[in-house]
């Protein structure tokens, strides 16, 4: 038996009763039922994440088993002819998520250099809340601004112009529709850009004084003291952020869809052509899916979604922890 | 001669002003192009946002009056409508999601922070992370698989369930960070005093956090509320007035989805309208946080 | 080289951290600073490379004639100061992404004065002056940070020696360091001195008393006294100098 001190209670006597006795495992029973909620809502939780696995294969595996590895090879999404296929949709996943990474890194990366090096003092924080701000944007506003001006726009004048200096190259050749891999880039980099600003900032402020000092001391440069010494011991957490944001992506759905056309074309290099990522199709097909082959092909593609995006997380996450193992201070995302 | 002696020096080779050399040149140029692309990046990163926000909210302040938070949208863009309905379908949306979101989001934080130890804690922390990293159509599909093809139609109640999941690991870390935060005498003060664990949480550590989860929770709901993929597949959205939520319900995001690539003119511009209004709430939300947690005095 | 510090004055924002600071130093000598925690010491020698630019905020006033320059000249960069006037930090901040070659040829590498086998040589060279050749000539390749925290130290000295400075700028090098590691420091300077002028910053009175040719005591940012080291510990001049002295305070 515990004494209660007293302490001021509403509880009543029957609760402060409670209080007093102490089972036989030294807790006491409000704290079992406490502890017996808390665990229950925390596998509940358990219980929700392993679901979202076992649903998405649990329902595809009709088409899995119809088509097995063809599923990712077969072009076409065909309930006439019941053949069902992602191979365009996994090009234009990887050809609109590859360009939004070969713009958004080095943007992304010498952004935050400025605002860690060069940023003057007072600009820093509203510099900081309009980075902040620009990725909390919802993505069907992004695409919004990407439907009724980027692509009309592109259309009208930007791929004219590529076509027209730059059409000797495979990626600026084809029918100009405004909408399309350009399109879908383009709004994609906006989306990710953020992120590789913020995650690339985190790490370089982690940089100790001390290297930067040892550098100066040499007489480097600004760039040589960035060079040779913030970007080598932040380069294992950035290339983490590249990977988290090359994730979203893959796996963005609402900007893309609005702006890459939804149609297939013949796949070639070309920037202007349309066509559609893994999370356009689910967007678009669910509607028509009906029950059985179709309905399992449109779950497959979003269990392919899933399995890429939970690889590139895991592997963004342990890149960025074994920064902080190596003493940087937490970088949470 | 008449000049002085510091003249004479400074014609003297001046060792910390050595003459330019080709590798002296070279330096000054890599550093120069190091300086003009980051400002130049960081000006058009802030560029596109501000000129994003500018485009929204001109083009979709003409377009706000009363109706429009009041009417429902009207067939085939004739004139007059609005987007009530949707308003109300995504406060009514955000709220489902929120009583799924919080409890769970909630006790999962102080599962990890006070109670977790050991291998499971290691496990559900990572499950959390993992969740966060997760496209949110896949979300709506699980909701879709589970609830809307079962029960054969679209409805508000799997779109909360849908936004609900999302909720969980966004509220979980912000509110495992601050619990972290709380000082660990704060604890120990409690429990010295024979308080319960229960108490000690509930009366102690968490009023001490609740700025900081309270924030968690807002940012949440503000997230979902931008949330428009989950949706498509679950609620669906609708241009008749919401009745009830095991029916097909319509959301400020599914709306503008549909205006946007909608033929009609009209109803673009209640697209627009409809972006400002979304916007306004993100400007919002994210100004007021910053200002309750201090991001405005954040030293860099 | 000789250098002459004229009327100096430097702040930290609008807090004033040196107060006209006068000072000569002769070539080829060394001279420690010494003085209570926060009296300028530390501040005092950055402003002689320039570093204390640097820090946000911070500000500098008064002229630092080295050889008859100015360095706070307006036309002169600050990073052809540091080239002449090499700094060794109290913790040892080697390059850890680096081998230990690579840490030592940085300078030469940057600044582009050596390649190929001269930069070998040169590696080779400043490794020798610093006493530290002999522990690493057959792990040049190996990661810098593999070696302890006095040989690091040394690996530092070394590599602000590669770059062919005039005068060394040390600010309390041995604080970081176990007392053998110390002694080999010590040691180090007393042989570098041939060849550099050096400025040492420590809070340790004895080990002023070892090294140095004359030493200067610091107190709440003023220059209070300068003398040969001997004369300042035995017959101070100033009754501040002799309380620090003998332990009063500080």
């Amino acid at each position: 038996m515990q004494e209660q001190v007293a302490v001021t209670d509403e509880r009543g006597v029957i609760g402060r009763s409670l209080d007093r006795i102490t089972t036989r495992f030294g807790r006491k029973p409000t704290d079992l039922v406490f502890r017996g909620i808390t665990l229950l809502l925390v596998f509940i939780v358990i219980a929700i994440v392993i679901g979202v696995a076992v649903v998405l294969v649990v329902y595809s595996w009709p088409t899995i088993k119809a088509f097995g590895l063809s599923f990712l090879t077969n072009s076409a999404f065909d309930p006439v002819h019941n053949t069902f296929g992602v191979a365009p949709a996994i090009f234009g996943t990887l050809y609109t998520s590859a360009f939004a990474m070969v713009f958004a890194i080095p943007i992304g990366v010498l952004a935050a250099i400025f605002v860690v090096d060069f940023c003057p003092r007072p600009l820093r924080i509203p510099l900081a809340f309009f980075t902040d701000l620009l990725a909390a944007i919802p993505s069907v506003i992004i695409g919004l601004f990407g439907f009724l001006l980027l692509a009309p726009w592109l259309q009208q004048k930007g791929e004219p112009w590529l076509q027209q200096h730059l059409g000797f190259l495979p990626f600026f050749q084809g029918p100009i529709q405004g909408v399309g891999m350009l399109a879908a880039g383009m709004v994609l980099t906006i989306m990710v850009l953020p992120l590789i600003i913020a995650v690339s900032r985190e790490v370089m402020l982690t940089v100790p004084t001390a290297q930067r000092e040892a550098m100066l001391a040499l007489g480097a440069t600004r760039w040589e003291v960035i060079r040779y010494a913030v970007l080598p011991f932040s380069r294992v957490g950035i290339i983490g952020g590249i990977i988290l944001a090359l994730g979203r992506a893959l796996g963005e759905t609402m900007a893309v869809t609005m702006v890459i056309g939804n149609q297939a074309s013949q796949p070639s290099l070309s920037l202007f052509q349309t066509g559609y990522t893994l999370s356009s199709v689910i967007a678009n097909q669910f509607g028509e899916a009906t029950p059985g082959i179709f309905l399992s092909a449109v779950i497959e593609a979003g269990l392919i979604v899933f399995i890429i995006t939970l690889i590139t997380n895991i592997l963004a996450r342990g890149l960025i922890s074994s920064m902080q193992s190596r003493g940087a201070k937490g970088v949470r995302v | 001669m008449s000049t002085s002696v510091s003249e004479r020096k400074e014609s003297a080779s001046n060792p910390f002003q050595p003459p330019q050399s080709a590798r002296g040149i070279q330096r000054q140029f890599n550093n120069g192009c190091l300086i003009v692309f980051a400002t130049l990046f960081a000006l058009l990163a802030v560029g596109v946002l501000i000129y994003l926000l500018f485009y929204v909210i001109l083009n979709g302040i003409r377009y706000i009056n009363l109706d429009f938070f009041l009417n429902l949208p009207t067939p085939n863009g004739e004139p007059g409508g609005g987007m009530g309905p949707a308003i109300q379908g995504t406060i009514i949306l955000v709220g489902l999601a929120s009583l799924i979101g919080i409890p769970l989001g909630i006790f999962t934080a102080i599962y990890l922070s006070e109670f977790g130890r050991g291998r499971l804690a290691n496990v559900v922390r990572s499950l959390v992370d993992l969740l966060t990293g997760v496209p949110t159509i896949i979300f709506g599909l699980f909701a879709w698989v589970l609830i809307v093809v079962p029960q054969q139609t679209f409805s508000g109640f799997s779109g909360g369930v849908a936004l609900g999941i999302i909720m969980i690991p966004i509220v979980a870390r912000t509110t495992e960070d601050v619990l972290l935060l709380v000082p660990r005498e704060q604890r120990e003060a409690s429990l010295a005093l024979g308080g319960t664990e229960a108490r000690t949480t509930l009366r102690v550590v968490i009023p001490a956090a609740l700025s900081g989860i309270v924030t968690g929770i807002v940012l949440a709901m503000a997230r979902v509320a931008g949330e428009t993929a989950p949706l498509l597949m679950t609620a669906f959205g609708t241009t008749f007035r919401n009745t009830s939520i095991f029916e097909p319900m319509d959301a400020l995001t599914l709306r503008i989805y549909n205006f946007t690539l909608s033929p009609y003119q009209l109803q673009v511009n209640q697209a627009y309208a409809g972006a400002l209004v979304l916007i306004l709430l993100i400007l919002i939300t994210s100004f007021t946080v910053r200002w309750f947690t201090g991001g405005f005095r954040r030293r860099f | 080289m000789a250098f002459t510090v004229q009327h100096l004055d430097a702040w930290y924002g609008h807090k004033q951290a040196l107060f006209d600071i006068n000072l000569s130093v002769e070539p080829q000598t060394v001279t420690a600073m010494i003085g209570p925690s926060g009296c300028g010491k530390s501040t005092f020698v950055r402003c002689l490379n320039r570093m204390h630019e640097e820090v946000p905020d911070a500000r500098v006033k008064g002229t630092v004639l080295v050889d008859g320059f100015d360095i706070y000249a307006r036309s002169i960069k600050p990073r052809h100061v540091r080239e002449h006037i090499g700094m060794v930090f109290q913790q040892p901040n080697v390059i850890p992404t680096r081998s230990i070659f690579d840490n030592v040829a940085m300078g030469p590498r940057i600044n582009g004065t050596a390649h190929g086998s001269a930069l070998r040589e040169l590696v080779e060279s400043s490794l020798q002056q610093a006493a530290l050749w002999d522990e690493v000539k057959d792990k040049l390749d190996a990661p810098a940070t593999d070696l302890s925290g006095g040989q690091q130290q040394r690996l530092c000295i070394a590599r602000t020696i590669a770059n062919k400075p005039q005068i060394l700028l040390m600010d309390e090098p041995c604080s970081a360091l176990d007392p053998i590691s110390t002694l080999q420091v010590e040691e180090l300077i007393g042989q570098l001195k041939e060849s550099y002028t050096i400025i040492i910053v420590t809070h340790n009175m004895s080990q002023a008393g070892r090294v140095a040719d004359r030493t200067v005591f610091f107190l709440l940012g003023k220059l209070i006294e300068e003398a040969e080291t001997e004369q300042l510990f035995s017959h101070p001049q100033k009754k501040e100098t002799e309380d620090y002295i003998s332990g009063r305070f500080g």
